[in-house]
């Protein structure tokens, strides 16, 4: 990346085309984004403050928010772990298969939701491949707050393996070794060296995780069981709300939905501004 | 990988798209029907389409192919009434039908009088399904609200079915306890026994029979029917309670949308034609309660007999059951609000 | 512990003193392939172990199935509308973005993840509240004959709108990492605009180009949740594949859905392997793009929001 070239900002409008690239793409993302979701905005708009509030702090409605950003966050922490056990197996060792599982990493993304959700419930239902077992030992997975933690946490698992990868990848190996030589042992080496570098990273993926399983419909509405107070989560909310033909309801939900998520981009874009700041431009 | 390789290829995808939209007008001679049903009716109308297609076809010489689309009932009602051009409705309930009548004045008024037995050409009502052998003894009503007893039934506020679930127990416990309070009580206690609450009525039968979960499942009189003898006659049976809801689905034409399309000739006979022996004796296959009398005498060892009540004497109509019970902050909302 | 496949990254393996015990090294992959085995390899063979449940002729015979490939095909449409629009508004924005200093620009880049950020099932719902019947422009649409939800145009939108940001996000790291000055030689060398766009800009950022239309492919393909508020559900017409799914697994034909669940799946692996040789690809020939060859951090990893490449940000710090 050091060899990038660095583009001159004096000369920068002699390339052709900005008004032109600019023009079509801020034109297309009007029409297809921004616009409809100011739609949603105004839409909301046509509620009085009173009902808006008394609509999204009603008690199904916060017991909604409960799980699905409790859930959110305990998926994401799950994957923080694990998918930074996994980065680092994939980064540092060498087994078979390695390549395979480093490409299947992306199953969660490239695997449509919904097939993901049956097959996540056929599997955790107390007489699936892996409920069967849990089942005696008194856990239920499927249809609990469990198993909309497990969905949201195969959902969320790329995000922290891609972004933490990276940075791995260009850790310097000349660092942990003086640190080894300076008689560092190898868990503090881990603490005081590979964590401060890697912790930006691990955090940017959290928030990614975090956010894209706020959202997250397709999967959870097959494991969660949909019970009201328990294991209903916002977005289903917003559905249920539209098929009692409550469109100003479904509008305000979905409009704290879009706060919430809009939020988080700023975080992970501040989040990710940070991190690059205190990665070193790495040289050859 | 020319821009102009680009284009035309999109070209090529919009002009698709589009032939795909224009294919859906009407050629002469052919016709299409939208019926927009709700959940378990799938098998049913898919036989019931072919029977009248040929009926029509010998009748007119119009070859007519019906589409459908199935889902919750007030989900498949919201879709109408979002602009989904549904020829005719066939749903689980009148609530729904109504919906699109006063949320979208798609309807006619007087929906409801155009078509004989309140506009419902076949019933049904609410049995338990439960597992083989009955280890739980369960009887009756009651005994699904007892401790330890875990009961499957969908979300009456996402599904038709389930409403008419909450409502014939609630109507049980009113003739059996006396009053309003002791049947909130008694519904109480059995909603806390529901472990799982699908939104749709074909989610819940998978929940019980495939995922096992449960004691009893609340179902339509034809889903538990349907499930016994092609699912598991090993696995499940079924209970007939002493009293039960007669359940309604009312089917209607859609006017706004058939004098647009020029369909309301061939809607209104499809739907007639579900009156007739032919319509009522597929219905009665299906495990629906036929409403023709020979049809129904015919198959009378199919159907337990058990007293049916309705909604409109025990409730007093849809309208005022939906604000009570069903709408938000309503009882049933509170059945699942914590506190005192 | 070396693979039989070729190390492709250039650091050896082992690591005298900076490597962990064996014994560590030997748990830690134990404890990520076994959570990896629990997440994602189970979920996928439970797909086809469900879907062969009845045997290969059951699989087939659902397969077949005339509203089957109605969703398969709507699904195909669907995909061959958007993937090139997509594309086309990747490339400019990528464009505009990577290659000139504006107001604002900040707020572009942040704006451009929001269809990632937000529910499907609100981006679903948005178009219902602009074009259903009881929508802004439901009446006109109405009066003009146009349906648009419940119909192919709002499936087409609705995944328009969650897969927008896909080829733009992975285009402008990579276009940011090479910097203009290639584009400004030719320029200065008298190409015209289209011209230094396709003999030099194209070129390099052919892979990762195809990189974004692969992920647009895949997320166009399997979206539900918006698909599913804006379809109508009607067999053989406004099925897409994976609301076939979902409608054959409420039937209760199990065989059916994980059938079809089984050619999604497929499709992600088909898209996994892609991706992984495209990536095989750019680190293999570093050198043919002449200036700045992406590293993996700059071609994005396959997350919505990649990281930006270092360059780029401390340049902008400055």
């Amino acid at each position: 990346m050091s060899q990038a070239a660095r583009p001159d900002r004096r000369k920068r409008r002699i390339l052709p085309g900005f008004g032109l690239s600019l023009g079509f793409a801020l034109l297309y993302f009007s029409l297809i984004v921004l616009i409809p979701l100011g739609g949603l905005v105004v839409k909301s708009a046509g509620m009085t403050w009173a009902q808006f509030w008394s609509t999204v702090t009603a008690p199904r409605v916060l017991a909604s928010y409960r799980l699905s950003f409790g859930a959110s966050l305990i998926g994401a922490a799950i994957n923080v772990v694990f998918g930074f056990v996994v980065a680092w197996v994939l980064v540092r060792y060498r087994f078979p298969l390695r390549r395979f599982i480093d490409a299947l990493v992306d199953l969660p993304f490239a695997l449509p939701t919904a097939v993901a959700g049956i097959s996540l419930t056929s599997m955790y239902a107390g007489n699936g491949w892996i409920g069967r077992f849990l089942e005696p030992l008194g856990i239920q997975v499927a249809f609990t707050p469990l198993g909309v933690i497990v969905a949201l946490t195969f959902i969320g698992l790329p995000f922290v393996v891609r972004t933490v990868q990276p940075v791995l990848e260009d850790l310097d190996a000349e660092i942990e070794e003086s640190a080894a030589s300076l008689g560092a042992n190898r868990r503090q080496a881990f603490v005081r060296v590979i964590l401060p570098e890697v912790w930006p990273a691990l955090a940017t993926g959290f928030a990614l995780a975090f956010a894209r399983s706020l959202g997250e419909y397709g999967s959870i509405v097959f494991i969660a069981g949909n019970m009201p107070m328990r294991t209903e989560i916002t977005p289903l909310l917003i559905v249920i709300k539209l098929e009692q033909y409550d469109y100003a309801g479904a509008t305000a939900l979905a409009v704290v939905m879009l706060a919430a998520s809009f939020i988080l981009l700023l975080l992970i874009n501040g989040l990710q501004r940070w991190a690059s700041r205190r990665r070193p431009v790495c040289g050859d | 990988m020319s821009a102009a390789r680009w284009l035309s290829i999109a070209g090529v995808a919009c002009s698709l798209a589009f032939g795909a939209g224009a294919a859906a007008a009407q050629p002469k001679g052919e016709l299409t029907l939208l019926n927009v049903s709700y959940d378990p009716t799938r098998e049913f109308y898919q036989e019931f389409n072919a029977a009248f297609g040929k009926y029509w076809k010998e009748k007119t010489g119009v070859t007519v192919t019906i589409r459908q689309s199935h889902g919750g009932s007030g989900k498949q009602a919201r879709a109408v009434i979002d602009g989904l051009e549904a020829d005719v409705v066939t749903l689980a309930l009148a609530y729904d039908v109504d919906a699109i009548r006063v949320r979208a004045g798609l309807l006619a008024t007087d929906w409801q009088k155009r078509l004989p037995d309140n506009s419902a050409p076949y019933t049904s009502t609410i049995v338990f399904l439960v597992r083989k052998g009955n280890p739980k003894g369960i009887k009756d009503w009651e005994d699904l609200a007892k401790p330890g007893i875990a009961v499957i039934t969908p979300n009456p506020k996402t599904s038709g079915g389930a409403r008419w679930n909450y409502l014939a127990a609630w109507a049980f416990a009113r003739h059996k306890y006396g009053d309003d309070d002791q049947a909130k009580d008694f519904v109480t206690r059995l909603f806390k026994n529901v472990p799982v609450l699908d939104s749709g009525a074909r989610g819940s039968l998978t929940t019980f029979m495939q995922r096992e979960i449960g004691d009893a499942l609340l179902a339509w009189e034809n889903e538990a029917l349907l499930a016994l003898n092609e699912l598991g006659k090993d696995k499940v049976e079924i209970v007939t309670p002493s009293e039960s809801i007669l359940a309604e689905p009312s089917v209607a034409v859609v006017d706004k949308v058939v004098d647009k399309r020029g369909t309301r000739e061939v809607a209104t006979a499809y739907l007639e034609y579900l009156y007739s022996p032919t319509g009522q004796e597929i219905a009665a296959k299906h495990y629906y309660r036929p409403r023709l009398k020979e049809v129904a005498d015919k198959h009378a060892d199919r159907f337990q007999k058990v007293r049916l009540f309705t909604i409109d004497e025990e409730f007093g109509g849809w309208e005022k059951v939906q604000k009570e019970h069903f709408d938000d902050g309503g009882i049933f909302d509170k059945i699942y609000q914590p506190g005192p | 512990m070396t693979s039989a496949s070729i190390s492709t990254l250039p650091r050896p393996p082992a690591q005298r003193a900076t490597a962990e015990p064996a014994l560590v090294r030997w748990l830690l992959t134990a404890v990520a392939i076994g959570f990896l085995a629990l997440f994602l390899f189970l979920p996928l063979a439970a797909v086809f172990g469900q879907a062969l449940e009845r045997g290969l002729g059951a699989y087939v015979a659902a397969l077949r199935d005339h509203d089957a490939w109605a969703a398969i095909r709507l699904t195909l449409i669907t995909a061959a509308i958007v993937v090139p629009l997509n594309l086309v508004f990747g490339l400019a924005m990528a464009w505009a973005v990577a290659k000139f200093e504006f107001r604002g620009k900040s707020v572009l880049i942040t704006l451009i993840d929001l269809p990632f950020a937000v529910s499907p099932v609100v981006s679903g719902l948005i178009y219902v509240l602009l074009f259903g019947l009881q929508g802004w422009f439901g009446p006109w649409l109405k009066a003009h004959d146009i349906q648009i939800i419940f119909a192919v145009p709002g499936i087409v939108l609705a995944t328009l709108f969650v897969t927008c940001p896909l080829v733009a996000r992975e285009l402008i790291p990579l276009m940011q990492a090479q910097g203009t000055e290639e584009e400004e030689a030719a320029v200065v060398l008298g190409a015209r605009g289209w011209q230094t766009f396709f003999r030099v800009t194209l070129p390099n950022i052919k892979w990762g180009l195809l990189y974004g239309v692969i992920l647009c492919n895949a997320r166009a393909m399997g979206e539900f949740g918006a698909v599913s508020v804006v379809s109508g559900h009607i067999r053989g017409l406004t099925n897409t594949m994976t609301l076939h799914v979902e409608i054959l697994y409420n039937e209760y034909n199990f065989v059916g859905a994980f059938a079809v669940a089984s050619l999604l799946t497929l499709l992600a692996l088909l898209t996994l392997g892609a991706k992984s040789l495209v990536e095989w690809q750019t680190r293999r020939r570093p050198a043919e793009s002449g200036s700045a060859a992406p590293d993996a951090a700059a071609m994005g990893p396959l997350t919505p929001v990649p990281l930006q490449p270092v360059s780029e940000k401390t340049r902008n710090e400055h």
